[in-house]
Parts: structure tokens; sequence; C-alpha cells
């Protein structure tokens, strides 16, 4: 028999291994497959590292991949510190990723130094925006957030579809449902020639300091930690509850939105509606591995994207699918939420006694 | 009767252990229980007696000891550890705190819940109406079995627990601070029915607190201190002094009551109604001076805590005017606090502290926008941290420092950091709810002083409460709260507490208003 018992105190360096730990309990779950495929386990997970980090050109690859999956993950995990459950990074990307292309395309022409905040301003006001949307429908409403940012990604990408089919339809894209290429000025230059990389990843990686700061060190930060770890006491001590929410909401769908402009300026230098393969969704597993912590995410958002650019060259070299990558996210999300049990309880194993039955009542 | 005083206790508990890291939730705790006994297990928060309470009902395992009920043969045996369905069959009955009923089912549905296989098709209701009805009869439990339980009040819902026990064929029933919601008239009825049960050959344990009951209700007392049971003696050998001794294991110093010197109005309240259902007060008019206590008696569930939450400026009243030296209040938390409002929330757990936060951190919930905390947004943890220090050493709050994660806190300690944060601010107006509530005797001799303090120093004391003894050692003056309307308060020397307690099961207020 298994039993459940609450601890007490959880030590700080538990914690911090646990994710660790998931993370590689994922892998070796993920193994069962892969030799359940006929594939050799340990030279397909020798691809998956050679393919990440083997190189300056797949370390380059991997950090390009890791970008989104910052800003995702740092936008998931600023909402869930307030228990604000916004499931909607993916929507708030794609609409990220119109706003830059709607102003990034030729609609203004200036110089990069003016080009490039506009469209990582127009990019943080359109996500920002669409959250606050399921923001205010929960702080008015009561309406549950879960759903409405869920169901809030599926209108959004159909509403990209249909502007890349309509008004948005690059004429000279040969038929293909995309926007115009982004200008030149209006470009994320690239780290190092004849790489991906580009500064996306820089931006994402002050991102991630700043709401670090912000969390740790500000007046905001404290009021958005005491409002996710107790919301009547928050609003009982005078914490703006409200507008707390808001602004939350507002952080958190600007960061997905500067995904989607950090992808559409810096990687792909158009819009397509598959310019994301789930970075919103992932960003989910990207916070949850990192315990929420800013730091955390960056971390995270690199172990997930060696995943993805090893299990591509993995299933090249070797014919297994690269579906196995999404396995081993899969995997490892239930691994970090299991374990979230292993840090709330102790598991303790005991062997049932068998004992006389004693007899309903005495007569 | 069939159960006679033969040699065997119906249950025994013998050198139960129960360790929590470095907390010793008991230690080698030894009890017998006869049928026919009423046992009051007494003892201060976090002496252990929930704890052994949930050992004897199957939730926790102990580490160490046994846990014996008598056979029908008449024989000890072992009951299962870490299975409540084990001490239901062995006949063990269990009332809880918090009850564990659900809202949505009748009293009928909730007693059977549980009772019936999954599997059968249809579980016969007028069988189990005919057995309720008997048990009725004899126990003299009256409730009306057809009514949701979210109908019910406090008082009734305990009894359908008890019915469900005894539905149950308990032999042993178990109460977990039964009186903690009921008036003084309900407290009386529920311990004259469990004499009458008791005398039919139930063993029952009583846990609590409140010395008045323990004296008067039963037959043994077993008292806890540390986890360990230090005293053990039959009531009539006791005496209140003593115990209270006993119980905390030094001699105990109430406070004393001390007239205040009330000057002006501070907090009028004219006309007030606000809140819905059961929580409603209406046409509240009530006058607060400054350097008074006023107690507000009644019973919990009478619209305490929509007047609470209006002077917290948590909820606006849908009529009528609250006026703070003058000016009228604002319905917002944060111009509650800024105008000079402390308030202690009933429940500190749920609205005190954010238990995830530090001790620092709770310490400066309500000013962290001050700027003596802040600057440009960003905080000052200096600051803090020395803030932090000061209010643990003045409040002496027990507790590993300023970085203490608050939710591991004892009551009181938490309680400690709600006084500090609040009267710190030398507020005009004092809201205490419940302040002592759950708190043990030294921590409420604390939290006392310190609501005297506030006094004195010429605040206005709105001391909320359902304990009278408390209300009548602190309060100048006291009022009763019925079904949302409150009394005209009368100076405490001229109440008495069965007067008191006549009113908050909301009779004769009229009668008071005219003595």
């Amino acid at each position: 028999m298994i039993r459940f018992e609450p601890r007490t105190n959880v030590s700080s360096l538990f914690a911090f291994a646990l994710p660790i730990i998931a993370g590689i309990t994922a892998l070796v779950l993920a193994a069962i497959p892969i030799a359940a495929a006929g594939g050799e386990v340990f030279a397909a997970y020798g691809h998956i590292f050679k393919g990440a980090f083997g190189s300056k050109f797949a370390f380059s690859e991997l950090l390009a991949r890791a970008t989104p999956l910052i800003f995702t993950g740092l936008a998931v995990s600023v909402a869930f510190r307030a228990k604000l459950w916004n499931i909607g990074a993916e929507g708030q990307l794609y609409v990220g990723a119109l706003a830059a292309v709607a102003i990034g395309t030729g609609a203004i022409s200036a110089p990069a130094y003016i080009m490039i905040p506009l469209i990582i301003l127009a990019g943080m006001i359109a996500g920002g925006t669409l959250m606050l949307v399921p923001t205010l429908l929960k702080t008015k409403l009561g309406a549950d957030e879960v759903v409405t940012t869920l169901l809030l990604n599926f209108v959004v990408l159909l509403f990209v579809q249909m502007m890349l089919e309509g008004p948005m339809k690059d004429p000279m894209g040969m038929g293909w449902p995309q926007s115009e290429p982004m200008t030149s000025a209006a470009t994320l230059p690239k780290m190092f020639a004849r790489m991906r990389i580009h500064w996306g990843l820089v931006i994402a990686l002050a991102s991630a300091l700043i709401i670090y700061i912000m969390m740790k060190r500000s007046v905001w930060g404290f009021e958005i930690r005491a409002t996710g770890e107790n919301v009547s006491a928050a609003k009982h001590a005078g914490i703006p509850v409200t507008s707390t929410f808001i602004k939350v909401g507002l952080i958190s769908g600007a960061l997905a939105g500067l995904a989607g402009v950090s992808e559409v300026a810096g990687l792909k230098g158009y819009l397509t509606a598959d310019i994301s393969p789930g970075f919103g969704y992932t960003g989910v597993v990207v916070a949850m591995l990192a315990g929420l912590s800013p730091v955390g995410v960056v971390v995270a958002a690199v172990f997930i994207a060696a995943v993805f650019v090893g299990a591509d060259s993995m299933s090249r070299a070797m014919g297994v699918s690269s579906y196995i990558a999404d396995l081993v996210v899969a995997m490892s999300l239930i691994c970090v939420l299991i374990s979230s049990l292993f840090v709330r309880f102790k598991i303790r194993f005991v062997r049932p006694k068998k004992t006389p039955l004693v007899a309903k009542g005495e007569a | 009767m069939p159960e006679t005083e033969s040699g065997h206790p119906l249950l025994s508990l013998q050198n139960i252990t129960k360790i929590f890291g470095d907390l010793v939730a008991n230690g080698n705790v030894n009890l017998d229980l006869h049928a026919g006994e009423i046992v009051a297990l007494l003892g201060e928060n976090g002496a252990g007696k929930t704890t052994l309470m949930n050992i004897l009902f199957g939730h926790y395992v102990a580490d160490q000891g046994r846990v014996m009920v008598r056979h029908s043969s008449g024989i000890l045996v072992d009951l299962e550890p870490g299975a409540p369905q084990a001490a239901l069959e062995a006949g063990i009955g269990m009332v809880h705190q918090h009850f564990t009923l659900a809202e949505n089912l009748t009293g009928l549905e909730n007693i059977v819940l549980g009772t019936e296989s999954l599997f059968s098709r249809r579980f016969s209701r007028s069988k189990a109406r005919a057995k309720l009805q008997e048990l009725m009869q004899s126990s003299g439990l009256e409730v009306d079995l057809d009514l949701r339980v979210s109908k019910l009040a406090v008082g009734e819902r305990q009894r359908v627990e008890i019915l469900k026990a005894l539905y149950r064929d308990a032999r042993i029933l178990v109460l977990d601070e039964p009186t903690a919601v009921l008036t003084p008239q309900e407290s009386d009825s529920l311990f004259k029915t469990l004499k009458l049960l008791a005398a039919k050959g139930m063993a029952i344990i009583f846990i609590s607190h409140k010395m008045a009951e323990v004296l008067g209700a039963s037959d043994r007392v077993a008292v806890l201190r540390g986890g360990r049971i230090v005293a053990d003696l039959p009531t009539s050998q006791c005496d209140r002094h003593q115990l209270a001794e006993v119980m905390v294991g030094h001699s105990v110093q109430t406070a004393e009551r001390k007239p205040g010197y009330p000057e002006d109005e501070t907090l009028v309240f004219a006309g007030v109604s606000a809140g819905d259902g059961r929580e409603q007060i209406e046409n509240v008019n009530l006058a607060l001076c400054k350097g008074e206590i006023i107690g507000l008696a009644g019973v919990s569930g009478n619209g305490q805590s929509t007047l609470a939450k209006v002077i917290s400026g948590l909820e606006i009243p849908t009529s009528g005017s609250v006026l703070l030296n003058g000016k009228p209040l604002k319905a917002s938390a944060a111009a509650a606090i800024k105008s000079g409002v402390a308030r202690i929330p009933e429940d500190r757990h749920h609205d005190g502290i954010v238990g995830a936060m530090s001790v620092e951190e709770n310490l400066v919930l309500e000013e962290i926008r001050k700027p003596a905390y802040q600057r440009f947004g960003l905080l000052r943890f200096n600051e803090i941290r020395m803030r932090a220090q000061e209010a643990i050493k003045a409040y002496d709050i027990r507790c590993s420092g300023p970085l203490a994660v608050s939710r591991l806190l004892s009551g009181g300690n938490i309680q400690k950091i709600v006084l500090a944060r609040t009267l710190d601010q030398q507020p005009d107006i004092v809201l205490a709810a419940q302040p002592s509530r759950g708190l043990d005797v030294g921590a409420t001799a604390d939290v006392h002083r310190r609501l005297q303090e506030a006094r004195d120093r010429g605040a206005g004391v709105l001391l909320i409460s359902e304990d009278l003894d408390e209300l009548f050692q602190l309060s100048d003056r006291i009022a009763v709260i019925h079904r949302g309307h409150i009394c005209e308060p009368v100076e405490t020397e001229k109440l008495d507490k069965k007067q008191v307690g006549l009113m908050m099961a909301g009779q004769s207020i009229k009668g008071e208003q005219a003595a």
C-alpha cells in the first residue's frame, strides 16, 4: 500500500533538483518507444545530443529554436505566478506576428532603429490586448480563463489564415497563403553570418532578466506573488487585485506577442499560418519545468529546444520518427507534474497488516 | 442496559506515538474509554488532540502503539491502522469540527451516503428513514431529513453528523470541538443529548479547550500537553484553575478588565444594510467611540462577516451610511487602511496572511506601496528587513527569522504577524473578528493585551466574538447580533452571560434594550 504524507518543509536543493530529475526520467521513459520502434536507444540519444550540441551550426539552430520558447515560457510563468491560467500564448504569438507584419512589410518606411522598436511595440500591444480580453472576462464576469484563452487560440489562427488568404496575402507569393516579406529595416539582424540565430535571442534574454527583477525586487512582483498565492489575503490587505490581474495579463500577452515578432522578424521573414509548431503550448511545459522561475525558463527552453532540434537530426540519421521529441516534451511535463506531488508529499510504502475484522456493534 | 462495566474498555489507545519531522505530535499516549462514559480531551492548540483523533479514526498511522477496540466477544482486538473503513466498521463515529456533509444533498441522503453498495440498484429509503426516525426519537436529535444541508443551520448540521454516526451503529463517538459554532443554549442541548447517548452505553470523547463545558459535561478529563497526557482524572476531582495550569504548563495570567475612557464617536453606522442570504445585515445603527471596546456577541453566521467586510472596505452597503470621523468610509480595502482602520480578519490563514510568503513580506503586506518600503516601484529590502526584525522582537513572533515561511508558523504567531502589521500603523479603529479563535491561553492573553493597549491609546475597538468570556473580559459595552440585526450596546456591568446567551439565540432583544 502507498501512503501520501504531507511534507512540512521542502529543502530548496530538493525543489531545484526535481525538474532535472523529471527531465532525465522523461528521457529514460522515452527510450521505451524508441526501442520498440527498433531504434538503438544509446545511438539515438547520441544523435540527439550531437544534433543539438555537436557543432556550432547545431548549437545556433538550438538557440534559434529556444528563442520563441523563452518568450512563451516567460509569458506563461508570469501569468501562472498570479494563478492567471494563460493557455493562450499560441494565439498571442500569432497576433504579435500579425501586428509586426502589418507595419513591417512596407506600410511604414523608416530606418531600422525606428522600425525595430516599432514592430516590437506593436507585437507587444497586440499580444497584450488579446490577453486583456480573457483577463477582463475573468475579473468582471468570473469566466474561466483556461477556457477563454484556449479557445481564442483557434479564433486567432483562423483569423490569421483569413488575413493570409485575403488582404495580407503576398501577391508575389505564387498563390501560397503567406504575407509579404518584412522590409530589411524591419528585420532583426542575424548575430553571426550564415547562421539562423538572431537578435531575438538577446531580446528574449533581456526579457528574462527584466521579468526576474520585476518578480523579485519590485512592488509589482510582490503584489503579483501575493495575489497568486492567496488572493483573498491580498484583497484584504488592500492590494489592488483586479488591476494586478490586468497588469499580469498585459505583460503575459505582450511577452507571447514578442515571440511572434521575433519569429517573423528574426527567423522566417514573412508570416505563414504554420509559423509556430505549438510554441505557445510548449511554453506551458517550459514554464512548469522551470518552476515558474524566469531564469529557469531560459534553461528549460534550451532543454526543450535541444530535444526538438536533436530529434530532427536523429530522425534523419536513424529513421526513427522525430515525433519522439513531442513524446519527450510531453513526458517531461507529466514527470514535472508528478514530481510536484513529491514536493508536497512524502511517499511511504507500508505493508498492509492482516487483522481480524471486528464485528459490527455488540448486542 | 446491554453494556456492562465489564473489565475491558470499549476503546484502548496504547502507547501511541506520532512524530512529524522534529515535532512529537503524540508521545506515548495511553487512553482508555469505557462504555457509558464521556471523556473530555483538553489541550491547547498544537497539543496533539486532533492528531490523536485522526490516528484513532485511521486518517494517520501511528509510528508506534496500538489502537484496540472491544470485539463482540468481549476481548480487545487491534484496529487496522490507517483504515477509516475499519474504524467505521468497529463502531467509531467521528464528528469533525468542519462538517463533512455534501451541501447539495438532503440530510437523509448525507446520512446513508457511503453505507450503500455502489452496485446495489437502489437503496431502500423507507427502511433508512424508519431507522433514523427511531434514532431521532431515542436520542432527541430532531432534524428535517428532507431539507438540503445547505438550508440547515449549523446546529442542525451537527445533528445530522451525529445521526450519521449513530446510523452506522457507532459505539464510540468522537467530537472535535463540537461547540465551536454553537450558541450557549445549543451547546447545552448538545451535551444533554451526549449524556443521554452515554447513558445508553455509548462511549464519547469530545475535544475542547473551553474549561466550562469540560467541567460541566464530562465524566473524566484527559489533558494533553506537548503531545503527552499530563493528566487523566475524574471531572469531580478537577477545578478550573488547576486544569488551566496543567493544560498550559505554567500559571496563567489573563488580561484584567480595565474600563476605557470613551471620547467622541468615531465610527458611526446609520441604517446600514448589506450582504444577502444568511449573512445579511439590516438597518444597523451603531456608534463606536474613541477609547472604548464594543463587544459584538453572536453566533457565527448571523451577519458578523458582512459587518466586518463593510468596515474592512470589502463590501459596499446597499443602503445607509458609514461615517468614519465624520467622513464617509470608502468601499476599498486600501482606502480603509489609509483612513486608519486596522482589520484583524476572522480567518487569519485565509485572509490574514499569504502563507507561502515570508514573515517579513507579510509584515509589510498592507504598506508595501508606502515610500518607506519602496522607491520608484522597487522594494527597499533593508527597510523591510529592519521593520520585520523590530516587529518580531516587539511582538515576540516565534520564527526562525524574517525569511521564515509564514504558513509553517503556529496560529498564535500568525496572529502576532497580523497584529504587528495592523496595530503598528496607529489605527483609529480596530476591527477584531474572532481574534483569539483557535489560539492557546498564552497567545489569547497577548491578543487581549494588544487590543486593550490600542484602546488605551485612543482607538475605538470593535471586537466580534462568539466567546462570551472574552467579550465580558474586554468590552466596555456589549451589543448582540442576531439574524443581521444589532441591538443597542449596553454597558458590560449591566449584563450577565445568560442574558447575552439568550439574546444570541434571538430572544427578548427588545426587553434588553428596555433594561
